[in-house]
C-alpha cells in the first residue's frame, strides 16, 4: 500500500503513514495495543495524528488516547534510533491491519 | 425501619433496559482515610508502591471480569505501566506535594483533558481515570477495597455512583439491578450493565437515605424509574408485566432464527436497521432477511470523511456478515439533526426543511463520488442496494443516476472491480409520497420518522407537539397505503424502515396497508417476529 510507505525524513527519524481504519477511531483497546506493540522496540517512537498534529510518545497509551484520531484519519509514525525501520513498519502494518492480531 | 417506608418513586436515564423485583441495598461511598506525608523519597516510594498494588489488584479483576469487562480493566493497567503519565503525579512529588494530592491532582487534570469537547466515547473514558484514580488513593491510605455491601437475594442496588472496577466486583447472581445518582448512559459502567443484562439507570433523582436500605424495590430501568416500597398496586403490575415479558420472551425465542409468517399463511421480510456495525458481531444473521438500513452516518462522525478505501472495508464487512442476504446502505443523510461540521449549512433557520440527506449529497459532489465509488466496488461482491434519503423530486432521482453511472465508467476506465448496485429511494418527503409513481427507482423504502413529522408538521424532537407527531393518524395511513400501490403498479419493492416498524403494537396497521417487508431496531427482531406470528387472518389488502 502507498500508505505504508516509508520514507528517510531529513532528520535522523525513518518515517511511515497510515489510515485508521476502524469506524470508531483509535480507541482504548486499539491504543494500548498500539503502545505495547512500540515498549517493544528499543527504539524512540512518535505517532501523530492529522498529518500535521504534533508528534507524541507512541509508547504513551494516555498520550495516544488523547490524539483523539478519528476514522479514516491519516496517522504520522517515526522512529529513531536501535530497529527504527522495524518498529515503523510494525506500527503501520498493525493499523494498516486493523489493530488484527 | 423498612416496613414503615411508603411507596416512594425516583426518576433517572435507563442506561440498561430490564424490570426487576428486588431489596434495595444502599452502598454509601467509601471512606476517605487519612495519611502523613513523609520526604519526597519516601512520598515517591510510598506513589510507586501504591501503583504496584493497585496493578495488581486489577490484574486479579481482569482474570475473572470476562472479555468485556478485562478490556475495560485493560486500559487502566495500561495507564499504571505509562510513564509520561506517571511522571506528572512524580514531578509534583518533586516540587514537594504528598503522594496523594500529587496522584490526585495529576489525574484530576487528566480527567479534566478528557472531558473537554464534545466526543462521548472520550468522555466516558474520564471514568476510567477516576476509577484507577480511586484505587490508587486507597492503596496510598491502606484502605483496601471494602467488602461489597451486604449483598441480599435479588439485591437492587442504590449508589452515589459505581465505577467499572466496582461493577465488577458486585457482578453477580445476587446484583438484578442498580440505580446510580451519577453516570450517564454511554459510560462504561452502562456498557458493562448492557452486556451483563444487569438493569441500571444512571442519574437518579434521589438522596442516599439508609432508613431505604432493605426496602422492597421495583426497578423498571426501561422507564428509567425506581419505586422504593411499592404499594400493593404497583407491586401486582410489576409481577404481571413479568410474567408477560417472559411468556413473550419464551415464545419469540422459539421464532426469531426463522422466517416471519403470519398466523394466516403471509410471508413478511423482516430486516434490520443498522447504526454500529460493532453490533453484528453478536447478532446472528439467520435471525433477520439482510440489512434494511445502513445509516452510514457513523463513518462520518467527529467531522471525519472516510475515504474510499476505509468505506469499502467497512460496506464489504457488511456484506460479509449478511452472507448472501440483501444489504441496503443509505447514503450520506447529515444535516436536520445530524449536522457535520465543515459540510452541513450552518444557521439555517428550519434545517429539517433545508439542505439536507440527498440535498446536501447534490450539494458535494466531491464526498458523494467517493462514497458512490466505494458501494459500486462492494457491489461486487455480494448483493448491495444504495438507498437515497430525502428525495423531493424525481430529477433528483435522474442526478443521482447521472453520477452513479459516472463512478461506474470512472471504475471500468481504471480496471477496478465493480458491479452496478440497485438504486432505490427512501420516501420521507410528502411530495415525493404522492407522485411516488413518476420516480425512476430500482426500490422504495418508507422513512417513517420524517414522513410522520412532515405529514403533521409536528417535530419529532419536541415534547410539546409529540402527541400530534402520531404514526397512527388516518394521513399517515393513507399514505402509506399510496405508496405501496404505486411501488406494486410499478413492479418495485417496497419496505418501511422508520421506528413505525419497530412497534409491534403497529404491526397490524403496517400490514394492513398492503406492507410485506420491514425494517427493525435490532432488538426488536423477537416482539415483531412475535407479533407477526400472532396476526390472524390474511392480513390486509394484498394478503
Amino acid at each position: 500500500m502507498s500508505d505504508a510507505a516509508q520514507t528517510q525524513g531529513e532528520d535522523s527519524f525513518v518515517h511511515g503513514e497510515a489510515v485508521v481504519r476502524d469506524p470508531t477511531g483509535l480507541h482504548a483497546r486499539p491504543a494500548v495495543k498500539l503502545t505495547k506493540l512500540a515498549k517493544s522496540f528499543e527504539a524512540k517512537v512518535e505517532i501523530r495524528g492529522g498529518g500535521n498534529g504534533p508528534w507524541i510518545n507512541a509508547k504513551s497509551p494516555n498520550a495516544v488516547m488523547k490524539m483523539k484520531a478519528g476514522f479514516g484519519e491519516t496517522l504520522g509514525v517515526r522512529a529513531s534510533g536501535a530497529q527504527a525501520h522495524d518498529a515503523v513498519a510494525a506500527l503501520v502494518g498493525l493499523i494498516e491491519r486493523n489493530f488484527d492480531g | 425501619m423498612a416496613e414503615a417506608v411508603s411507596e416512594r418513586v425516583f426518576t433517572g436515564l435507563s442506561a440498561a433496559k430490564g424490570l426487576v423485583i428486588g431489596t434495595l441495598v444502599i452502598e454509601a461511598a467509601a471512606h476517605q482515610g487519612g495519611r502523613q506525608a513523609g520526604s519526597s523519597p519516601e512520598e515517591r516510594k510510598a506513589l510507586e508502591d501504591a501503583i504496584v498494588l493497585a496493578g495488581r489488584e486489577l490484574e486479579a479483576l481482569a482474570a475473572k471480569a470476562g472479555d468485556l469487562g478485562a478490556e475495560i480493566l485493560e486500559f487502566q493497567s495500561a495507564l499504571l505501566e505509562d510513564e509520561d503519565f506517571l511522571a506528572l503525579s512524580f514531578a509534583k512529588i518533586e516540587a514537594g506535594g504528598p503522594a496523594h494530592e500529587a496522584w490526585a491532582t495529576a489525574l484530576d487534570g487528566e480527567v479534566a483533558e478528557y472531558r473537554a469537547g464534545d466526543d462521548d466515547y472520550f468522555k466516558a473514558r474520564a471514568e476510567d481515570l477516576l476509577d484507577l484514580k480511586d484505587r490508587v488513593l486507597r492503596s496510598l491510605f491502606g484502605t483496601q477495597t471494602e467488602a461489597p455491601a451486604q449483598m441480599e437475594k435479588d439485591t437492587v442496588l442504590l449508589a452515589e455512583d459505581l465505577t467499572p472496577s466496582r461493577f465488577l466486583e458486585l457482578q453477580g447472581p445476587s446484583l438484578r439491578g442498580a440505580a446510580i445518582l451519577g453516570g450517564s448512559p454511554t459510560g462504561h459502567v452502562a456498557i458493562l450493565a448492557r452486556a451483563h443484562g444487569v438493569p441500571l439507570v444512571v442519574g437518579l433523582n434521589a438522596r442516599l437515605d439508609s432508613a431505604l436500605h432493605g426496602a422492597p424495590a421495583v426497578l423498571d430501568a426501561k422507564a428509567g424509574k425506581l419505586i422504593v416500597a411499592p404499594g400493593q398496586d404497583a407491586l401486582a403490575a410489576a409481577k404481571d408485566r413479568l410474567d408477560a415479558l417472559a411468556t413473550d420472551r419464551r415464545a419469540w425465542e422459539d421464532l426469531i432464527a426463522r422466517p416471519a409468517v403470519t398466523g394466516g399463511g403471509t410471508a413478511v421480510q423482516v430486516s434490520i436497521n443498522l447504526d454500529d456495525p460493532a453490533l453484528l458481531d453478536s447478532l446472528p444473521p439467520e435471525h433477520c432477511d439482510g440489512i434494511g438500513l445502513t445509516r452510514t452516518e457513523f463513518l462520518f462522525s467527529g467531522g471525519h470523511l472516510p475515504g474510499e478505501d476505509a468505506q469499502f472495508g467497512v460496506y464489504k464487512r457488511l456484506l460479509d456478515w449478511a452472507a448472501g442476504r440483501p444489504v441496503t446502505i443509505r447514503t450520506l443523510d447529515a444535516g436536520g439533526d445530524k449536522p457535520i461540521p465543515g459540510v452541513t449549512p450552518v444557521g439555517e433557520t428550519n434545517p429539517f426543511l433545508g439542505v439536507r440527506g440527498l440535498r446536501l449529497s447534490l450539494r458535494h459532489p466531491e464526498i458523494f463520488a467517493v462514497q458512490l465509488r466505494a458501494l459500486a466496488r462492494a457491489a461486487a461482491l455480494g448483493p448491495l442496494k444504495v438507498m437515497v434519503p430525502m428525495v423531493t423530486v424525481p430529477d433528483e432521482m435522474a442526478r443521482v443516476r447521472v453520477l452513479l453511472d459516472r463512478a461506474l465508467a470512472d471504475l471500468a476506465a481504471a480496471g477496478i472491480a465493480h458491479a452496478r448496485p440497485a438504486l432505490g429511494m427512501m420516501i420521507e418527503v410528502p411530495a415525493a409520497a404522492l407522485n411516488a409513481g413518476s420516480f425512476a427507482a430500482d426500490f422504495f423504502s418508507i422513512g417513517s420518522n420524517d414522513l410522520v413529522q412532515y405529514l403533521t408538521a409536528s417535530a419529532r424532537d419536541n415534547p410539546a407537539v409529540a402527541s400530534l407527531a402520531d404514526a397512527r393518524n388516518p394521513a399517515v395511513l393513507e399514505t402509506i397505503r399510496r405508496c405501496v400501490d404505486a411501488a406494486r403498479a410499478k413492479g418495485i419493492e417496497i419496505s418501511l424502515c422508520g421506528d413505525m416498524a419497530s412497534d409491534p403494537d403497529l404491526l397490524p396497521l403496517l400490514l394492513d396497508c398492503g406492507l410485506r417487508s420491514l425494517s427493525v431496531a435490532p432488538a426488536q427482531l423477537g416482539p415483531v417476529k412475535l407479533a407477526i406470528h400472532r396476526q390472524l387472518g390474511t392480513g390486509g389488502r394484498h394478503g
